[in-house]
């Protein structure tokens, strides 16, 4: 399964490229807003306040997806509050994929008391609604962006945990640990060099897939306000904030919700191709 | 069987203590409740005073033994803005939660399940295409954001419908296709790929083979077989259907445990939100119970592991 094998294969699924080629698209016209010419997301003009859509560019400060109800440029908002929501979801992926996967390689690993110990931490969680536990969390520490990348990491772990753990076990028995354990390599030396780089497919597959959970999680939790505080747009805070608007202004609650939608409708594409390439028994 | 219940429900009690264990954790640990009860100016007698009435100023593990039996008796304390017991707060809007995520459940294992068993009898044709591409969207579709669609579509423009509030059953309809959405996306992608699955089994051949009616096998040999896996996905359902109805409740007014919750997190009404979220993590953690039942019947395999 070499790069090459790995490309290939993404080019003959029409799914898995188009997620690819969305999710590759996002990410760069994102992280590339300071230098597209969109003025800055949090700058109000109050004399271009609630204005529509419009295709036309050759007006001086045309908007070409409105305004809100401060005259702030919606096309920048939309860019801008997408890193904020991506880069949030990326680290929380990422903390709950760290915690997840070490603790599922030493559930696996260790096997005995920790096993259970932790499988059953593992259980309790999963037997509270993900969004309760998300939402008592998020009001107990009080709304900012640290809290709300600890609150969904939260959520995440146990999905990582417990795929991991499956595969420590099927790892253990295999001939390079037991051969390790023969040379009296250190367990921490086992776990880390031979099960370690084993598990980090199926990791990574839940982590695709946990990101489009994870972006929802926050729209969600920003739009109760108990995420990303103002003036900070996140595609969640915006679409709060055009709640009030609907009847009059459409466009401020319709772009974020459509920017969410097909930002998670393509991590899902591609995540669910990244699932059946590496092992269809994940399902 | 008495022994695969007794062990089901020796889960389900762990489960339970578990979720009192995490609200205690959570609301006694993260954060000082008298700092986030009183106002901002408050001086610190008075908030030692409050910490003293509250009971928080004890060792931890006195605490803890007191909420379990607290919570045991359904006593969160009482709501600081309703000024009567959390529980009972929290307890009356139920039947409105329930009401939602049923109805919402209901039309998720129909038009999810028609769905995906369409779905997957039509393999490699349009109709597959199209059906799972309404699917994918569904699941991505933020519920929030669908309500409001919808408001301003059947709501604001046509005015078929009332925009928010209860009581009638035309209340009812757009929150409960807004909750449906995800559900149904959810069982339809489940569905499809397990009737897929169970269409490759011998018994499923076996049975086209002796000359069965083409119905007969659809119901009894693939439906069955492939609502397994449906069964146990209704269980983890019903969770994101009992989380998501705090959003849809909110968006729509709709008056349930979860708009209750929001509400009270807004004016930091702690005993009500600790009441209302362990009443949905019970609910939940029953449903789990019933559910893993079910299962056995389904497939009474399962009883004899």
């Amino acid at each position: 399964m070499g790069a090459r094998g790995f490309f290939r294969a993404l080019a003959a699924s029409k799914a898995g490229m188009i997620g690819a080629g969305l999710v590759a698209l996002f990410v760069l016209l994102c992280a590339a807003a300071p230098l597209l010419p969109v003025p800055e997301p949090t700058q109000s003009n109050l004399r271009a306040r609630l204005m529509p859509p419009t295709l036309s560019w050759d007006a001086i400060g045309a908007h070409p997806l409105g305004t809100d109800n401060i005259g702030r440029d919606m096309l920048s908002r939309i860019l801008y509050g997408g890193q904020l929501t991506l880069a949030i979801g990326a680290a929380a992926v990422v903390l709950g994929g760290f915690v997840g996967v070490l603790l599922g390689i030493l559930a696996g690993f260790r096997g005995g008391i920790t096993d259970r110990i932790l499988m059953r931490l593992v259980d309790i969680q999963l037997a509270f609604p993900l969004m309760l536990l998300a939402l008592i969390v998020a009001a107990a520490l009080g709304p900012s962006v640290r809290n709300l990348i600890i609150v969904l990491a939260l959520t995440s772990w146990t999905r990582y945990a417990r795929i991991v753990r499956g595969q420590t076990l099927a790892l253990r028995e295999r001939e390079f640990v037991q051969s390790a354990r023969a040379i009296a390599a250190s367990p921490w030396r086992i776990m880390t060099r031979h099960i370690l780089p084993n598990v980090m497919t199926p990791a990574l597959v839940v982590a695709t897939l946990e990101l489009a959970r994870v972006i929802i999680l926050e729209a969600a939790l920003s739009f109760l306000g108990l995420g990303v505080q103002p003036p900070w747009p996140s595609w969640g805070r915006m679409l709060a904030e055009g709640r009030t608007y609907m009847a009059s202004a459409w466009w401020i609650a319709a772009f974020p919700g459509l920017a969410i939608m097909l930002t998670v409708l393509s991590v899902n594409l591609l995540g669910d191709w990244l699932r059946d390439y590496f092992d269809p028994k994940l399902r | 069987m008495s022994r695969f219940l007794a062990g089901r429900f020796g889960e389900s009690a762990l489960a339970v203590l578990g979720v009192v264990t995490i609200v205690f954790v959570v609301t006694r640990l993260l954060g000082d409740p008298a700092i986030l009860m009183l106002p901002v100016g408050a001086t610190p007698e008075q908030l030692a005073s409050f910490r003293a009435e509250l009971g928080i100023d004890r060792p931890l593990f006195t605490q803890y033994v007191d909420f379990l039996w607290d919570a045991a008796r359904g006593d969160f304390g009482r709501s600081f803005q309703h000024n009567r017991a959390a529980f009972e707060v929290v307890l009356e809007r139920m039947p409105a939660t329930l009401q939602l995520a049923g109805s919402a459940i209901a039309l998720g294992l129909i038009i999810g399940g028609g769905a995906g068993l369409i779905a997957a009898m039509n393999r490699g044709g349009v109709i597959e295409v199209f059906v799972m591409l309404l699917a994918l969207l569904g699941q991505a579709t933020p519920v929030f954001w669908l309500g409001l669609l919808l408001i301003l579509f059947f709501a604001v423009d046509l005015g078929w419908f009332p925009t928010g509030g209860g009581g009638s059953f035309r209340h009812l309809v757009l929150p409960a296709v807004t909750l449906a959405t995800f559900t149904s996306a959810s069982i339809a992608r489940l569905l499809r790929s397990s009737v897929i699955d169970v269409l490759r089994e011998d018994y499923v051949r076996t049975a086209r083979a002796k000359g069965l009616m083409p119905r007969t096998v659809v119901v009894w040999h693939i439906a069955r077989n492939a609502l397994i896996p449906v069964a146990t996905m209704v269980g983890i359902l019903a969770g994101e259907l009992l989380g998501g109805s705090v959003v849809t409740e909110t968006v729509f007014a709709w008056p349930g445990v979860g708009r209750v919750i929001v509400q009270a997190i807004e004016v930091k009404d702690f005993p009500v939100v600790q009441a209302g979220i362990m009443l949905i993590a019970i609910t939940f953690v029953s449903i789990n119970f019933v559910v893993d039942l079910l299962y056995g019947v389904l497939d009474p395999r399962i009883r004899l592991r």
